[in-house]
């Protein structure tokens, strides 16, 4: 239940509700839509990736001198857990032909797309579970342009306006043109889509989406997929070998300066082993559990930007790294669920963003960084926002609106997900709206690909959210369904057609030694040793009480306890 | 709120500017953690509380906001016989509570061929035979975190119903509690998944634009377009972009 003293802020939202209803069910936009220098006004003044003090050039790597999001800067400034003469590459633990790391929906796909077309074996090697990825989170939906009124090339428009102009136009260019063909082979494998009652998809509007092409299922979307994957991967243990709760930590390289394989570390035993591949795969996804600018996060418990660092340790340049995606709506209120997503569904749907008088002040559905923005907007310089009582601020989603515009028991029945996660908390989205704030999201940028997942190392392919240039610097809702889907089919197809030939070299691990130099060069002063594997939530004297022991700072002792050294970088530590 | 996990209500906390922060005293309870003793604040999630009381999580955490099911947890109350059952991330602490987190629950997941099997009550009685060990005792029902009538479709699956199944096990996040408690040693949301996966492939109704724009797509309608917008200046892509009307 909402405090008391929102109520009459509350009362605002539902009188003017019936007028809001009103334009809602006109075909004119609820708000006027922001034109571009109105757009670039609201980015530079409220967009958190404009604050100065969120990006700083990185002094090492590829990018060196690059302006990146800083937490991405401190990342990649850090030491690796190993140094080339602990790691034994003679007698590799694990040969494969393809290594894919990350079991989400890109590694997933990538396995079956190199079983089915290549009749290539797969290891996929994941830090947590399979499944246990931000694809299982996605809920509002997928773009692809299916319906009749809609085109591929009108998806292109849409998702390039959305990047602001920015993203590479071959990457867009095949996410939209195979979009049809990935419903298909979704549906195929036995995703069950929302459909309509002749059987046409059941599509709907995202944030900057001209055409409705949002396919869903319920809000359970990427958890349909998500299971659907794993299953068919799990029906070819002889083909894809799945190792759990065992991350990649570094890449293994050949003396040609070939991509070969990964060291695994095993979560449990604390083991490290060796796996020799002809390709690699890296499908790790995003960072939201840097907690950039100390923001909440939408995403799984492992999204730590691990593929990043070992990727740039071993030379691949990276895109786009100084744009963060902020959901517009995370939730502000109950305090227990903060930060968690929202589907932008529910704006597609016809949810409206409104202050604490109720009244209207963006069209809901503008690009995420720009919605965010403004909402951002609304509540740090107008002053206008509603503060729970932990001290948050956030603005109301009007939900109750969808079932006045879609008749009662469409939200239980689209938004299963969205309902139980409120009424857990007294609040019933169907009488009253959400409180809502921008939480951090996606990983705008990545490690540069082209169209066949190849980035500047050959034999390293990445796919999903970890790589870069696809959504330039702004995704629009519903394209990383299609991207991990899309970017993952490829990357299995083009990495097990490279398998097929490579022939590999000395395996090495030469790279970390030379970056390890470079950070001296550059006088690097950093305990951060990295990936970063999991965030610790501990609390601050908890932490302090844990240090206590000694002699901890670099790789050697336990890297779950080493990750808790550095304070001045503190992904999740307390401050 | 800077650098606290969602899950403890911390009392302190706002990232966002601009805003005082609320100094009040947290309130704290005791939970038993495995049996040990932790004081845990009150408006804590199990995982908020976990982890406020040091540990790391590695197994049973995952999505954190209840969709993966990695954070299967029984608990019983004090003065309670009961045994409780939630997911860590979406279930509150109360004083005296005593919790044990069930990361993974062991459990056979049948290897089948989608294109060989028809979605049917053969498809079931082949993989998952137990399910007809049901004896409608409910106890799967009662222990389901998203409140999901799993009795439910498990009846539509001895009854080879597959629709029925796909409906009611939607929402399931294959926590595992309900095969945990089963008497019958069910199965359940794994004969889910397959019922799912059965409905999809062969209970859909066509789309009948689909076929047509893959088919479109395959024999290059869209090149044309692509190849001009692809070499257009940012200048006039802007203006197409801008230009463009809206559904």
């Amino acid at each position: 239940m909402y405090p008391d003293y929102m109520a009459e802020s509350l009362r605002k939202v539902e009188q003017t509700r019936p007028k809001r209803l009103e334009l809602a069910r006109k075909s004119e936009p609820v708000y006027p839509l922001m034109n571009a220098e109105e757009r670039q006004k609201v980015l530079e003044g409220f967009h958190p990736d404009y604050e100065p003090s969120a990006r700083r050039a990185v002094c090492v790597g590829p990018n060196k001198g690059e302006k990146l999001t800083t937490e991405v800067s401190d990342l990649l400034e850090s030491h690796s857990w190993l140094t080339s003469e602990q790691v034994d590459l003679n007698k590799p633990d694990i040969e494969t032909d393809v290594l894919i790391i990350g079991g989400g929906g890109a590694g997933c796909n990538a396995a079956l797309i190199a079983m089915r077309e290549h009749g290539v074996k797969s290891v996929i090697a994941t830090k947590l579970r399979m499944g246990d990825a931000n694809t299982m989170m996605s809920q509002g939906g997928m773009q692809a342009a299916v319906s009749r009124t809609d085109s591929p090339t009108r998806h292109y428009l849409d998702a390039i306006g959305g990047g602001h102009f920015e993203n590479k136009p071959e990457l867009v260019k095949a996410l939209t043109e195979d979009g049809p063909a990935v419903v298909k082979w979704l549906e195929d494998l036995g995703v069950c889509w929302d459909k309509e009652e002749d059987g046409s998809m059941k599509v709907m509007h995202g944030g900057g989406t001209s055409r409705k092409r949002m396919m869903s299922c319920r809000d359970y979307t990427g958890a349909m997929i998500m299971r659907t994957l794993m299953d068919e991967v799990r029906n070819h243990p002889d083909m894809i070998t799945v190792k759990e709760f065992m991350p990649a930590v570094e890449l293994i390289m050949d003396s040609e300066g070939k991509c070969a394989g990964a060291v695994l570390y095993n979560m449990d035993s604390e083991e490290f082993f060796t796996v020799k591949a002809k390709s690699t795969i890296i499908a790790t996804g995003g960072y939201g559990r840097l907690h950039i600018r100390g923001y909440d996060t939408t995403n799984h418990y492992g999204a730590t930007g691990d593929g990043l660092v070992m990727a740039y340790r071993a030379g691949a340049k990276l895109m786009y790294m100084d744009s963060v995606q902020y959901h517009p709506t995370g939730v502000s209120f109950p305090e227990q669920i903060a930060g968690f997503l929202v589907t932008e569904a529910i704006r597609g749907a016809g949810g409206q963003p409104l202050n604490k008088d109720g009244e209207l002040f963006v069209f809901p559905r503008e690009p995420r960084d720009i919605e965010a923005s403004a909402i951002i907007r609304e509540c740090v310089q107008n002053g206008n926002g509603v503060t729970t009582p932990s001290g948050r601020v956030g603005v109301w989603l009007d939900s109750p609106l969808i079932d006045m515009l879609h008749g009662a028991g469409y939200t239980e029945r689209h938004f299963p997900a969205m309902y139980r996660q409120f009424i857990r908390y007294g609040i019933d989205i169907t009488k009253l709206p959400m409180l809502i704030y921008p939480s951090l999201h996606y990983q705008n940028g990545g490690i540069e690909i082209n169209e066949k997942c190849e980035t500047d190392i050959p034999g390293l392919y990445v796919a999903g959210e970890a790589s870069g240039g696809l959504h330039g610097r702004n995704r629009l809702m519903g394209n990383s369904v299609l991207d991990y889907n899309v970017f993952g089919i490829r990357a299995g197809r083009y990495a097990s057609e490279y398998a097929k030939k490579a022939k590999l070299g000395k395996l090495s691990v030469a790279h970390l030694d030379a970056y390890e130099k470079q950070l001296k060069d550059a006088n690097v002063k950093t305990d951060l040793v990295t990936p970063i594997l999991l965030p610790s939530y501990a609390p601050k004297d908890v932490k302090k009480r844990q240090l206590v022991r000694g002699g901890n700072t670099l790789p050697g002792a336990s890297v779950l306890q080493n990750r808790l050294h550095d304070d001045a970088f503190s992904p999740a530590g307390a401050k | 709120m800077k650098n606290a996990p969602a899950g403890v209500s911390s009392g302190s906390s706002s990232l966002q500017k601009g805003v005082e922060q609320d100094k009040a005293e947290e309130s704290l309870i005791t939970v038993y953690i495995m049996g040990k003793a932790y004081e845990v604040p009150a408006k804590a999630t199990i995982m908020g509380a976990i982890e406020y009381a040091g540990h790391q999580i590695i197994r049973g955490a995952g999505c954190r906001e209840g969709y993966c099911g990695a954070c299967a947890t029984i608990y019983r109350l004090p003065g309670d016989y009961k045994i409780r059952t939630g997911l860590a991330c979406m279930t509150m602490v109360e004083d005296g509570m005593t919790l044990a987190q069930i990361p993974s629950v062991p459990a056979e997941k049948a290897i089948y061929d989608i294109e060989k099997l028809k979605p049917n009550v053969t498809a079931i009685q082949e993989m998952y035979p137990t399910v007809f060990r049901c004896v409608a005792c409910g106890t799967c029902t009662k222990s389901c975190p998203q409140g999901l009538q799993v009795m439910d479709y498990v009846q539509a699956a001895k009854r080879g119903d597959i629709a029925a199944v796909m409906d009611l096990s939607f929402d399931c996040v294959v926590c595992g509690l309900c095969m945990l408690r089963c008497p019958a040693e069910i199965t359940q949301p794994l004969m889910g998944i397959m019922a799912k996966r059965l409905y999809g492939r062969y209970l859909r109704k066509d789309s009948p634009e689909l076929a047509e724009r893959v088919k479109a797509v395959e024999d290059g309608a869209y090149e044309a377009e692509y190849a001009e917008m692809m070499t257009m200046s940012r200048e006039a892509l802007t203006k197409r972009y801008y230009a463009r009307d809206s559904e």
